[in-house]
Parts: structure tokens; C-alpha cells; sequence
């Protein structure tokens, strides 16, 4: 799960790192009303979980409250790859001297965490990594002992950081780890941390993962989740405890399995089609859980074919089967349907499924090519 | 002969009393997989399947009485990580976490602990293993595979059923199957089942599945072709996976362009490795 920048600085502003101050604002009223208080110069930043703000012009300098009103009007109209500005944070803009990265992620080869740290901040870290390798010092920190302060040390030695700012970059580097540790976090990453000009350290822009996984022991990160950044039908997915992506393609996919699911995607491509969506309907799915998974892939009008793809295991292919004419009385789909079962209870399954005029098949790539045609059949 | 689980298993369930783990333990059962105890908290002394598997409040205890040598995991999410812990102290030697939903942070405390300990695991969030003809440990369906020489390793669930059976509508059986589980950070990964196939007599060839997400494919086709001597033939699902998206399982992630099928079959190749088209190609590979 992503936070936003401001909702990750506050956490970041819960374990001693310093934040510019700033606040939130949904109109450019309040905008104004912000940058009145705060006083001085402010930057207005659109608050979408996207990255590229700043390149987009969705991240600029008002130098009074009257020209913040102006700038976060234009903002707030603005979609950033496809996603509607709805919130802006108003901080107070920072005398930047120099910019440095500091991060920390799970390194899922060493099976640890890292912090990294680049004197090049301000810039994506993939991108460093890219251009400029050298400049990216990785510290790994044992999952028991945590940060050390002589590894933060060796971080802001290692980056080039003047003497003066060791201890203050330490407390920061501390704080980042607890606040990444005691959230569950995927990623806790700030950048950039400046130098200002008057030599004060501020994290001026931070990011948050979560590890969905962990979310049963953080009920208040799950409150933070921002459903009008994912599509609806992901939503709905998530409450059913289904996991399901929307892509661009035309023929529905609906698989037990994940890798099955990434699979059976892939045969479509390689027979010219295109899938619609990723869907896991997961192990030991019910009759209700998959009539939710039906009606979510024809909710997508470009869908004009569904391909079924059961290999029963703990599911059973008749409980599957029930589900499919449970959701088929209920929705009434248009588009024709090809069904594969294959497994436990695959022939009681396909006996339920005889009268439901539905296009079978016995194997992964027959299905396949029965739903490529399908899908071409029903564009004409 | 075959990997890591054999006749010779004996097998403690922590968590038998679950609707999942009770369900499991019948089939594996069934398979004729050794159960020799579970475990669940304030049930000890308590029996299931009618009074043939004695419950202990502990995995230590469970140990001492009946000397179980390996335990398949079926506690949820929030309590799998303490079990793991559990097993390792009680001198478990190879523990198999079916759950799914294993927050990763407690993954990596759990995987410092169980490698200073030298206790194998596999998964989370996997099928588990399979012997044909031998043991079961976990929720592999025992009738999609028969007795071969074919060494299988997987990320995935499903998938690797849809390559087993295929194999056995072809007469070809399969000497272990690994279920080593979709999640970021895990116990045992493909270059320690390739090492293992590589040295038992009873393999011959190996297939690997593996599928978007980290670098662990790219990490086995170096291994591949610097100690392989038997073949490996491959598939790598999330072809048409876009970036940045979870593709159902926490692992299956493109992450700032690393991570891709793309690199993996191009690796894979590189070490000598046939990749597959789809799954059901990987028979006519193995002939």
C-alpha cells in the first residue's frame, strides 16, 4: 500500500526527522489560508501516488498566499498519469543548499534491509543506480540488532557529508529506520533530505510503503489507504479478498492461482489475443466468491470474451462451477465464455456447466485459442 | 531416492485443528505421509483422525514424544512467524510454512534465525512438497503426479499442477516436487533444490518454474551453467505482467525494471536452459 507524501512525512515527523511545516489543503482557498499562515514562501505540491509530480508541473513556487491560490487552482484541476489532483500540500519552501537520498528498502536477495544513501538527491535512486552506481552506498542492517550508529556514520562519511552534520544526519537516519521497522514498511524513503542554507538538515519530501501483509497489525495505516487512487473494480476485489488487476486487453481471465493466472495471460498474448485483468480467485474459492469475480470482469465494457481456467486442487471444480451459474443468472453476460476444468471434481463441474452454452475445452492451449477466436468473433 | 521428504518423514502439523490444517492432514494422510503429532495450544493431549494423532500443546513436545523430524505449517498470518520460531527450538530440521500473508518483515527476522540455526524451511506461501508414491507434506493433490525422474521446483501453486499433470498424461513422473512459494523473502530457494536434484540419483532432468519478481531465476541460471551436469527445462510466468503491480502473490513484482520475465528467460537461455512457450510445451522439452 502507498501513502502519500504528507501522510508519510507525518510518520517520517513522529520518529524525530525533521518536516517543513505545511498542511494540507483539498481547494485553493484553503491553499491560501495556509500559505497566509505559514508566512513566507510556499510550494505547492499535487498529492497523487504517482511518481514524476514535479516534471508533470504538478510541484510549484508561490511566493504569497495570492499567488498560492492561483498555483494550487491549476494544480488541483491537473491528472497525473491518468490520476485526478484532488489534494495539495502547502509547505514552506527551503533555502536548498544540497540534496542528498536516503532510503531503505527490503533487499529480497540478501534477505535483509538496506539503507542507501546518495549525495545525489533529488533524483530517483533507480536512476543513480543507472548513471552513477558509485554514488550509492548501501549499508544492510541486521533484522535483530537494527541500525547501528557507526553504520549511519559510515553513511554520511560515505556520501560526503561535512563532519558538523554527522550527529543530526544519525538521529535522521535512526528515526527512518524505526519509523520503516515499526510500520511494516516495504519502502521508507526520503528524498530529498537538504542542507539548507542557514546548515539545518529537512527531509522535504518522503515515501512510504506498507506491506500489505502486515496491515492486520496496523489498523491505522489501513485507514490511510486513498481508494480514489485505484480503480474501483480493484477496490471492490480487495473486499472479496480476490486479487485482481485491470489491464488493457479484451478477453476476461478468471484463474485459481496466481502464477496460473500470470500464465494463462501469457498463453492469450502468445495466440494474438490480449487479456482484460489478472484475476486470482484463490484457493478453496466459493460459489459466491467467484458469481463477485464474474460480475467485476463484465463491469469492464471492453471485455469480449471470458476465459475460465480451473485446476482444481483444495478448489473444487463443481463449487467453481456452481459460482460461474450462480453469477451467469445474475449478470447475463453477452460475451461469449470458455470454461477448462481440470482436477478435483472437474467432471461433476462440467456436468453442472453442459446446459450453460459455454465454450469448453480440455486443455490450457485449446482454451486459449478458443477464447483469442472468441474475443475476435464478438468485435465484429 | 529423492529431496527432503521421503517415507521416512515423520511429520508434525502445527496447527492441526484448523479447518485448512485438519482438511490436510487427512489427505496427507491418505497419501500415507508418516503424521506422527500436531500441535495446537490448550488441545494436548486431545486426538484427531479418529484418536490415530495425538495433539501437544508444543512443537518441543510433540518432538520429544514422538520424534518428528520435519512440520508443515498451517497457522494464520499473524501467528506463522512464532511457529517457525517454535519449530527451530525444538529442534525441527526442515519445517514447510503453507500459510499465506507472512508479513516480510517478520520473513527476514525468521530467515536470520533459522540460517544461524542450520534449520531448513520452505516457503511461505507454497504448496509444500511431494514425493510421489512416498510423502506428501503440505497440499500438493497427490493423484496429478506419479513416481519419475523428474526434478520439480516452482514459485508458484496451481501452475506447478498444471505442469505435473501434464507430465503424467505423457507417462512421465516426477522424483520430488518443491513448492518453494511466491512471497519476496523465503527459507529455501531454486539454487538449493537445483543442488539437491543435482546430486540425487533418482532425478534425471529438472524443471524450474519461475515467474516476475526479484532476481532469483537470473541467480539460478548462473548456477545452472556453472554446476548443472542434468537438464533443466523452464517456464517463467508474468510474460504480459505490467510493472509495478503485485501480481497476487507479494513476490510477483516488477520493481524499478528489474525483475522482468524478459531478463529471466534471456538468463536462463544464456545457461544452456530450454524455456517454454507455455506450460504445457514443457513435456515435449523433457523428451
Amino acid at each position: 500500500m502507498k501513502l502519500h507524501e504528507y501522510q508519510s512525512k507525518r510518520i517520517f515527523s513522529q520518529y524525530g526527522i525533521p518536516i517543513p511545516k505545511g498542511e494540507v489543503a483539498a481547494t485553493p482557498q484553503e491553499a491560501e489560508a495556509i500559505a497566509e499562515k505559514l508566512g513566507s514562501r510556499v510550494v505547492i505540491k499535487s498529492q497523487v501516488l504517482v511518481g514524476g509530480r514535479g516534471k508533470a508541473g504538478g510541484i510549484k513556487l508561490a511566493n504569497d498566499p495570492q499567488e498560492a491560490e492561483k498555483i494550487a487552482s491549476q494544480i488541483l484541476g491537473m491528472q497525473i498519469k491518468g490520476l485526478p489532483v484532488r489534494k495539495v500540500l502547502v509547505d514552506e519552501a527551503a533555502d536548498i543548499r544540497s540534496e542528498i537520498y536516503l532510503g531503505i528498502t527490503n533487499d529480497r536477495a540478501a534477505h535483509k534491509p538496506v539503507m542507501m544513501s546518495s549525495s545525489a538527491g533529488g533524483v530517483e535512486i533507480e536512476e543513480v543506480a543507472r548513471q552513477t552506481p558509485e554514488k550509492i552506498i548501501k549499508v544492510h542492517i541486521d533484522p535483530f540488532l537494527g541500525l547501528r550508529e557507526y553504520q549511519a556514520r559510515d553513511i554520511a562519511v560515505g556520501i560526503g557529508l561535512l563532519a558538523e552534520h554527522w550527529l543530526t544526519f544519525g538521529k535522521i537516519a535512526q528515526g527512518l529506520w524505526k519509523a520503516y521497522e515499526s510500520n511494516d514498511a516495504t519502502l521508507a524513503e526520503i528524498n530529498p533530505l537538504v542542507v539548507t542554507g542557514d546548515d539545518q538538515l529537512l527531509a522535504v519530501d518522503g515515501k512510504m510503503l506498507i506491506d500489505d501483509n502486515s496491515l492486520f497489525r496496523h489498523p491505522d495505516l489501513a485507514e490511510m489507504r486513498d481508494l480514489d487512487e485505484e480503480a474501483k473494480s480493484e477496490t471492490e476485489a480487495r473486499e472479496h479478498d480476490l486479487s485482481f488487476i485491470k489491464l488493457d486487453g479484451n478477453i476476461g481471465c478468471m484463474v485459481n492461482g496466481a502464477g496460473l493466472a500470470m500464465a494463462t495471460m501469457d498463453i492469450l498474448k502468445l495466440f494474438g489475443g490480449a487479456p482484460a485483468n489478472f484475476l486470482d480467485i484463490g484457493g478453496g474459492a466459493s460459489a459466491e466468491k467467484v458469481a463477485v469475480a464474474l460480475r467485476l470482469i463484465l463491469t469492464d465494457p471492453n471485455v469480449k470474451a471470458v476465459l475460465f481456467n480451473i485446476f482444481g486442487g483444495i478448489t473444487r471444480c463443481d463449487e467453481v462451477a456452481h459460482g460461474i451459474l450462480a453469477a451467469l443468472a445474475e449478470v447475463k453476460p453477452k460475451v461469449p465464455m470458455v470454461v477448462r476444468l481440470v482436477g478435483t471434481n472437474a467432471e461433476e463441474g462440467r456436468k453442472l456447466l453442459a446446459d450453460a452454452k459455454m465454450i469448453t475445452a480440455d486443455t490450457l492451449a485449446e482454451a486459449s485459442q478458443k477464447a483469442v477466436a472468441a474475443a475476435k468473433g464478438g468485435q465484429k | 531416492m529423492s529431496i527432503l521428504v521421503d517415507k521416512n518423514t515423520r511429520l508434525v502439523v502445527q496447527g492441526i485443528t484448523g479447518h485448512e490444517g485438519l482438511f490436510h492432514t487427512t489427505q496427507m494422510v491418505a497419501y500415507g505421509t508418516q503424521v506422527v503429532a500436531g500441535v495446537r495450544p490448550g488441545k494436548g493431549g486431545e486426538k484427531v483422525l479418529d484418536g490415530k494423532i495425538p495433539i501437544f500443546d508444543s512443537a518441543k513436545m510433540a518432538v520429544s514424544v514422538t520424534g518428528a523430524n520435519t512440520s508443515v505449517i498451517f497457522v494464520p498470518a499473524r501467528s506463522a512467524a512464532d511457529a517457525m520460531f517454535e519449530a527451530a527450538d525444538a529442534g525441527i530440521k526442515l519445517m514447510v510454512c503453507i500459510t499465506e500473508g507472512v508479513p516480510v518483515q517478520d520473513m527476514m527476522r525468521v530467515r536470520d534465525y533459522i540460517d544461524k540455526k542450520g534449520v531448513r524451511l520452505v516457503g511461505p506461501n507454497c504448496p509444500g512438497l511431494l514425493t510421489p508414491g512416498q510423502a506428501k507434506v503440505g497440499i500438493i493433490p497427490g493423484d496429478i503426479a506419479i513416481p519419475g525422474n523428474v526434478g520439480a521446483v516452482s514459485r508458484s501453486g496451481t501452475l506447478t499442477y498444471e505442469v505435473l499433470y501434464a507430465l503424467k498424461l505423457v507417462g512421465m513422473g516426477a522424483s520430488t516436487c518443491v513448492g518453494i512459494g511466491g512471497d519476496p523473502v523465503n527459507g529455501t530457494n531454486f539454487i538449493d533444490c537445483l543442488a539437491l536434484f543435482e546430486a540425487d540419483p533418482q532425478t534425471e532432468k529438472v524443471v524450474m518454474i519461475g515467474e516476475i519478481g526479484g532476481t532469483d531465476e537470473e541467480k539460478a541460471a548462473e548456477y545452472i551453467a556453472k554446476n548443472m551436469h542434468k537438464p533443466v527445462v523452464s517456464f517463467i510466468a508474468g510474460q504480459t505482467a505490467p510493472p509495478g503491480k503485485r501480481m497476487g502473490h507479494a513476490g510477483a513484482i516488477i520493481e524499478g525494471g528489474s525483475g522482468t520475465a524478459a531478463d529471466k528467460i534471456k538468463a536462463l537461455q544464456a545457461a544452456g536452459v530450454r524455456v517454454a512457450s507455455h506450460p504445457e510445451e514443457i513435456p515435449v522439452l523433457l523428451k
